[in-house]
């Protein structure tokens, strides 16, 4: 790495000493990227847009938020009438933590199409997992702050949920809240905590990069670049895709804070919290709905609970649960199978999530949460035995001849591995 | 979508231009994009429209006795009312312009002599000087005594010793009717 | 393939938004063609001035306005003035002066509409134990908000004959389960507008959408004239980071 390559000699004097300019220009200059990745590989990039998104418009909002049960709601208000420009920073917050989910859940399933979890990048993904875990906390204690009804019985509820763990479940519900019931300690710690998550998302994501650069990005093919022939530099061309992959991005989330604000909000969170009447339908935020699905559809307190976390660690384990070797779907024809009945199962769940939990919909319920864990814990370790994978191209570049049985591939794959 | 990997040198002159163009065009636009979103981020911080509409405050004079004071409160700030005597007007009025630090008339500084209004917050440093109650230290000049570095005003609240710059500032007000004073 | 997959991720959202939208389930509401509806909508001031005085003279004594103060009047097109005039309509509670004592005073522009009960304690032991909600955000507290409270105040009906209304609640057509602590508010001609306009049971409902749509959400014109030129702006972005891409792309053969 020759400082020379900087023809400012401020740069090159700093630098020299701090190497800075080096690390961002073989980081995000030359960066060497397969070059035929596709739209999917764009949400990394807006995922991480989102969190800064998220920050500023936090950081901001905080400037005009009261911690308080007895101010926090007319707080809110305050910033949507009276603060200067205050309504679009906090439709910005409101809207950015959904389509954030979105974002990252796209993310999420394009690394389980593409097999980006398995070897070399596991611990890549199991970062990516521990952001999502974040990522959830943040957003469940962000949706209490505005202590409407939905705040505060979202609280209520989801605090509970530790109340199951035998023992001392009671005692550390007792301890979340401060007191005896959801009320203003509770308010309070949740936005301390509320404020401090996003920095320990940002140092996750950090260490999710330094993994990520260390074998560089998966692509849809899912064999290594064999060499330059199958890479481009980072800048232009990955900047200019990100670049357009953020403008339709902002387009649609601009859509949303513009023209339909609430619609991914309940009515009820803009009715004062009352701790003494429950509203009569309460749901989760969408984004959390297949997980809360999760949780009803097991007929036992702690079951549920543990099943609703399971349901997330799962995802840590899962590059040693599917064993194959070949990384993308498109050459696991079953595996694509599953994949797409998977994919649909966890909208299922989501579907259910925010049905009340009665009749039809807690069978339903129950056989999508038996099928996500059976996909996870039962298809995909046998899949990797028993399937005959579609010969692999030899390299990025000659894939084009990929028809023409390229039968050692696969074995290579194999033996890197 | 399956092409071959050859990289072709840009044919002419003219393509390179617009290329150039529409990249340093786009890369420009988010720059605008970006200043125009960081404005309300920005703004957010000055004054929201409830601060601002009492920014403006109506008091009623005409209960102060000569002699006394009042001390309101207008945006934060104590601003005082003083009823003056003739003798204060009247060694207010009699001062050398040169003996000030910040030489300004009174007659500058009130709109009715009878009736000196101006913030109380000394100009060194924003403590709130001494002088509005009986009793308390009114310094050298028989004015305002500020605690905090010992600067002293005299009875039209101008700087005469001490480390204070600036005489205490007059804010904007005028009189509704002989009793109301509107000040902002 | 691809487009498939992005419908399928969008009709998840829809789906499951929409299935909490419908909070208030069971009842059918009247839809109308509300002028703030859509990307260009805009709200009616006439229409607006309208609701105000009906808020004024019909719903103001019970339900509160908490997150209104007289200044905001001025987006309903009244003059500083006229502000003025109607704060100073009202008395509010000051204090406490020299003399430690809690003192009425009449309202300036700065203050917010007083609430005409003191704390929910009176407003329910004053209403037979039904709280009024405070009105400010009703349109945005209830799922499809206008259309929801137009519903609910041109319902009053007749209940049917094997509906038992028990003493103290109404039957509405509109209200989840049929039955209403708040008994019917307007039957047409209770408040007699200056500029002539009809003041049937409809047209003053009609009237207190307009208002409390505003209420709920002061800048929501704004917020759509903004957001037309964000559209606008993010488009041409799009077209021209498009083009960018395809230029800078155009030399490497895509695998």
């Amino acid at each position: 790495m020759s400082t020379n390559k900087f023809s400012n000699p401020v740069v090159r004097w700093i630098d020299h000493r701090l190497p800075i300019f080096s690390f961002m220009d073989h980081e995000l200059n030359e960066y060497p990227t397969p070059k035929n990745l596709n739209y999917f590989w764009n949400f990394g990039s807006l995922a991480g847009i989102s969190l800064v998104i998220m920050i500023v418009t936090g950081i901001v909002l905080a400037m005009s938020y009261t911690p308080h049960v007895d101010h926090a709601f007319q707080s809110v208000e305050r910033i949507m009438r009276d603060v200067n420009h205050g309504w679009l920073i906090r439709y910005i917050h409101m809207n950015g933590a959904s389509f954030f989910f979105i974002v990252v859940f796209i993310h999420i399933f394009r690394g389980l199409y593409y097999g980006s979890y398995k070897a070399p990048r596991e611990l890549l993904w199991i970062l990516g997992v521990l952001i999502l875990l974040l990522m959830m906390a943040t957003a469940f204690m962000g949706y209490v702050l505005p202590w409407g009804q939905m705040s505060f019985w979202g609280a209520t509820v989801i605090t509970n949920l530790f109340s199951a763990i035998p023992l001392v479940g009671d005692s550390i519900v007792t301890m979340l809240w401060g007191g005896f019931s959801v009320d203003n300690p509770t308010l309070n710690r949740f936005f301390a905590l509320h404020y401090l998550m996003p920095f320990l998302i940002v140092g996750v994501v950090i260490l999710h990069l330094v993994a990520l650069h260390r074998f560089g990005s998966n692509n849809p093919i899912g064999i290594d670049p064999s060499g330059p022939q199958d890479t481009v530099p980072f800048h232009p061309y990955y900047t200019i895709k990100d670049f357009f992959g953020l403008s339709v991005f902002l387009s649609l989330f601009a859509a949303a804070i513009f023209f339909f604000p609430n619609f991914m909000g309940h009515p009820d969170n803009y009715i004062p919290a009352n701790p003494m009447q429950t509203p009569a339908h309460i749901v989760p935020e969408w984004y959390f709905l297949p997980f809360y699905a999760i949780l009803r559809a097991v007929p036992d307190k702690l079951g549920g609970v543990l099943a609703m976390f399971g349901a997330i660690a799962v995802l840590f384990i899962l590059p040693w649960l599917d064993r194959s070797p070949i990384r993308s779907g498109n050459f696991r024809p079953i595996f694509r199978i599953f994949f797409w009945v998977f994919a649909a199962d966890c909208v299922a769940l989501g579907y259910l999530g925010g049905m009340p939990a009665e009749g039809i919909y807690v069978v339903l319920s129950r056989v999508a949460t038996a099928w996500y864990f059976l996909h996870f814990l039962v298809i995909l370790p046998l899949l990797s035995v028993i399937e005959t994978p579609k010969p692999l191209p030899q390299s990025l570049s000659k894939s084009v001849l990929g028809g023409t049985a390229m039968v050692g591939a696969a074995s290579a794959v194999k033996e890197k591995i | 979508m399956v092409k071959k990997n050859t990289v072709k040198k840009e044919s002419n002159e003219e393509q390179r231009g617009r290329r150039d163009f529409i990249v340093v065009a786009s890369y420009a636009m988010a720059g605008i994009g970006a200043a125009a979103v960081a404005w309300p981020l920005i703004d957010q911080m000055n004054p929201a429209a409830d601060t601002l509409a009492l920014a403006s405050i109506e008091v009623d004079i005409s209960k102060i006795e000569v002699g006394q004071a009042i001390t309101v409160k207008w945006r934060g700030k104590p601003v005082f009312i003083k009823h003056r005597t003739e003798d204060e007007i009247n060694s207010a009025q009699s001062v050398e312009l040169s003996q000030l630090k910040d030489p300004q008339a009174d007659v500058e500084r009130v709109i009715n002599p009878q009736f000196l209004v101006m913030v109380g917050v000394c100009t060194h440093l924003g403590c709130v000087p001494l002088g509005q109650k009986t009793g308390e230290i009114r310094g050298e000049y028989d004015g305002w005594f500020c605690p905090c570095h010992g600067s002293h005003y005299d009875s039209s609240g101008r700087i005469r010793k001490g480390p204070a710059p600036l005489n205490l500032e007059i804010p904007p007000y005028q009189f509704a009717s002989n009793s109301l004073i509107k000040i902002g | 393939m691809m487009k498939w997959r992005t419908a399928l991720i969008f009709c998840w959202i829809t789906f499951v938004t929409n299935v909490f939208a419908a909070g208030s389930g069971d009842v059918v509401l009247k839809h109308k063609d509300w002028s703030f509806n859509g990307p260009f909508g805009t709200l009616d001031k006439a229409a607006m001035q309208r609701g105000f005085q009906a808020y004024r003279e019909i719903c103001a004594s019970c339900h509160s306005l908490d997150y209104i103060a007289f200044r905001n009047l001025s987006d309903l097109g009244y003059s500083e003035a006229e502000i003025k005039a109607f704060a100073s309509e009202y008395e509010v509670e000051d204090g406490p002066n020299d003399d430690g004592e809690m003192f009425m005073r009449p309202g300036i522009a700065a203050d917010r509409f007083p609430a005409p009960y003191p704390n929910e304690a009176a407003a329910r032991a004053g209403n037979g134990g039904a709280y009024p909600p405070d009105l400010s955000l009703i349109t945005k507290a209830r799922a499809n908000g206008p259309d929801y409270l137009y519903s609910l105040l041109t319902s009053y009906k007749e209940p049917p004959s094997d509906k038992d209304v028990p003493d103290g609640m109404y039957y509405n057509a509109a209200y989840p389960g049929n039955l209403i602590a708040m008994p019917q508010p307007i039957y047409g001609e209770d408040v007699t507008y200056a500029d002539g306009s009809p003041a049937d049971v409809s047209s003053i409902s009609s009237d207190l959408v307009y208002f409390l749509t505003w209420t709920a959400e002061p800048s929501i014109e704004k917020r759509k004239r903004t957001g037309v030129k964000v559209m606008i702006f993010l488009l041409i972005m799009v077209g021209m980071s498009y083009g960018a891409m395809k230029f800078i792309w155009a030399d490497v053969k895509k695998v």
